[in-house]
């Protein structure tokens, strides 16, 4: 049945609903928000099962057929950001309540928890560029009040950035909408792709390309205008920075994915080529960042920026291999970025401080914290066995056979540099003599130690089973190169 | 300290909040065929109490009003929602909408779509939200609307 494509995404916004009136029972609040958040996983699963062994689920909302009502396109690109969604969300969910204090659950965070995921999945399912347009700022909504959720003078002070920056792309994105629609009167991205293929994207439309790049780029800190992203993002909880660095940022790479696969693509020596150029720049630049400070959440923090630089590689060489190694490392990115993020806040949290400088010989106290930190930073650098080595690997491989050496340095030279930036905080934080001055008290509960061993196992698991995963990759980046099988099964002629 | 006399304010919104009120639901109704709907009609309703927090003070009129404001939100966006999933027990898409004619004893004939129940939503929504965000900013005192 269609509805099928809705279920991920009125799961969480029922849920956020009913949490809201058992707001001032934290218990009952918790214990609710776990099971809604499996059940949401469960039927993620089962979605993603039935879209990539049936094909895509099309739903028309209301029953008015395409171009002219609401429609939710569940393909196998959406699906599987979705689950991943899920699974990032069940991992927070468990991550919650140990790190959070009781202030900020009892003021809603639960709600605006489920709120920022219905978002997020509606971002990912939805066919219509109006739309998305909404559920960006649905998720956007819950973001801000996620951000100042406690109150501190500093959390107030960067989502006042967070929030101007966001306004004002956001305008950006409803100025192009209106230009899309004056140009090609459609909304609907399946028709909009058939009617600038008929006229072979022209100028006019080229610029509103750029626009939307623009947005996108904005929403998904890229190069020029990733300057707003890394200190909003560690103000908040860590449970709320590492929602934050796993989703948010990928649901405006993903808009461009979706964007610059589906409709622009009749003018690549003008828009594909311009994303290698800001692909580079956006590694060179977030790990020069990474590497600039001495605070360990703001390094995992400026390692969202070279991310989000190989994943638009990818799209900017546009051939199988660099699309699939684009998701593959989408993927990947979202799962060790949020382990990261929780690890990150664990380790600030044992130590007293978020500063390098005033750590030192903490593996003589927290062996098991050393060792998830020193895997995690090898699943991020993409050293072999792990899943970031696959999606890299994929990724060179496209570039060297689109004759793009250039970028294939940078690539490689920026997976050295953030291996480093990574390392440091083991070396400096973990390694050394052990200070006998300090007293370490503090002992991570189970609670927060296992969310992010669980992201590790997944992460590790699509390295490993590389074989297993990489056939469904594969397949997504031959259904994104070829648009006509999207148009087609929306439009139904 | 001296109370203020507000016979004129006081009298005059007695008047004029039933006045609004019974247009903000006129609103609701018509939005059908006519403009109006769930959202202005919410907004008038907002106004209406406003009018009648800033006429009588908030301790009186959280006494004779005994809505949790906050609560009226989440009651309308689950009435939204279920209005949307209402759709899947009859195995049709999802916020599909249906309409019929039913004989009332005053009113004659009268169609009812089941939009209404959507809009009921939005409007419950938008009286909580706007409601909620002015006694807030409004209220000087650690507030528990």
């Amino acid at each position: 049945m269609s509805n099928l494509a809705i279920l991920p995404l009125i799961i969480p916004a029922i849920s956020g609903v009913i949490v809201a009136f058992t707001n001032s029972h934290v218990k009952t609040t918790r214990l609710l928000t776990k099971l809604f958040t499996l059940i949401g996983l469960a039927v993620a699963m089962f979605v993603a099962y039935t879209v990539f062994t049936d094909g895509a689920i099309i739903l028309e909302t209301g029953g008015w057929i395409a171009p002219y009502g609401i429609i939710l396109v569940a393909d196998k690109l959406s699906i599987l950001l979705v689950l991943t969604t899920n699974i990032i969300a069940t991992a927070a969910v468990f991550y919650a309540p140990n790190s959070l204090s009781l202030r900020q659950e009892t003021h809603y965070f639960y709600t605006f928890y489920f709120m920022l995921i219905a978002g997020v999945t509606g971002a990912f399912l939805t066919g219509d560029l109006f739309n998305l347009f909404v559920f960006f700022e649905v998720l956007l909504m819950a973001s801000y009040a996620l951000i100042v959720l406690g109150g501190d003078k500093v959390q107030l002070r960067e989502s006042i950035k967070y929030v101007l920056i966001n306004l004002f792309s956001s305008m950006l994105f409803v100025t192009a909408i209106a230009l899309l629609y004056g140009a090609v009167g459609t909304i609907n991205m399946a028709q909009i792709a058939e009617r600038v293929a008929e006229v072979e994207q022209t100028g006019i439309l080229t610029t509103i390309a750029v626009l939307l790049f623009f947005v996108f780029g904005t929403k998904a800190a890229l190069f020029p205008l990733y300057y707003w992203l890394p200190r909003p993002y560690i103000v908040p909880n860590p449970v709320v920075s590492a929602l934050f660095g796993a989703l948010l940022t990928k649901v405006g790479i993903y808009s461009i994915l979706r964007v610059f696969s589906l409709i622009f693509i009749h003018r690549t020596e003008i828009t594909h080529e311009a994303f290698i150029w800001i692909a580079g720049l956006s590694m060179v630049f977030g790990v020069i960042g990474a590497l600039s400070t001495n605070n360990i959440k703001l390094i995992i923090s400026y390692n969202i920026i070279p991310a989000i630089g190989f994943i638009i590689m990818g799209l900017g060489i546009f051939n199988l291999d660099a699309l699939s190694g684009s998701i593959y490392y989408l993927v990947h990115d979202m799962i060790i970025k949020s382990a990261l993020f929780l690890l990150v806040g664990v380790i600030a949290y044992v130590a007293g401080t978020s500063d390098l400088k005033k750590m030192g010989g903490l593996i003589h106290h927290y062996p098991l914290l050393g060792w998830l930190l020193f895997i995690a930073a090898f699943i991020l650098a993409g050293i072999p066995p792990f899943s970031g080595f696959i999606g890299k690997l994929l990724l060179l491989r496209g570039a060297l056979s689109a004759d793009e050496i250039a970028i294939t340095l940078i690539a490689l030279l920026s997976s050295l540099l953030i291996l480093y930036s990574v390392m440091k905080i083991f070396i400096r934080g973990f390694w050394g003599e052990k200070d006998e001055t300090k007293t370490y008290t503090k002992k991570p509960s189970l609670g927060l130690i296992l969310p992010i061993v669980g992201l590790l196992a997944i992460s590790v698991f699509l390295g490993i089973g590389a074989e297993f995963v990489y056939p469904s990759i594969e397949g997504i980046a031959e259904y994104l190169l070829d648009p006509q099988i999207y148009i087609d099964s929306v439009l139904k002629e | 300290m001296s109370k203020p006399n507000n016979l004129i304010l006081q009298t005059a919104t007695a008047l004029i909040a039933f006045i609004l009120l019974g247009f903000s639901v006129y609103l609701f109704f018509a939005g059908h065929n006519s403009p109006g709907g769930g959202f202005i009609g919410g907004l008038v309703t907002a106004a209406a109490v406003v009018l009648l927090y800033m006429a009588y003070g908030i301790d009186f009129v959280n006494k004779i009003l005994p809505i949790n404001f906050r609560a009226l939100i989440s009651v309308g966006l689950l009435v939204a929602f279920l209005t949307g999933v209402g759709s899947f027990l009859f195995d049709v898409p999802f916020l599909s909408h249906t309409f019929g004619y039913f004989e009332f004893p005053i009113f004659g004939e009268v169609e009812l779509a089941t939009a209404m129940l959507f809009d009921l939503g939005v409007y419950l929504t938008v009286v909580g939200v706007t409601v909620t965000i002015i006694i807030n900013i409004a209220n000087d005192t650690k507030a528990e609307v």
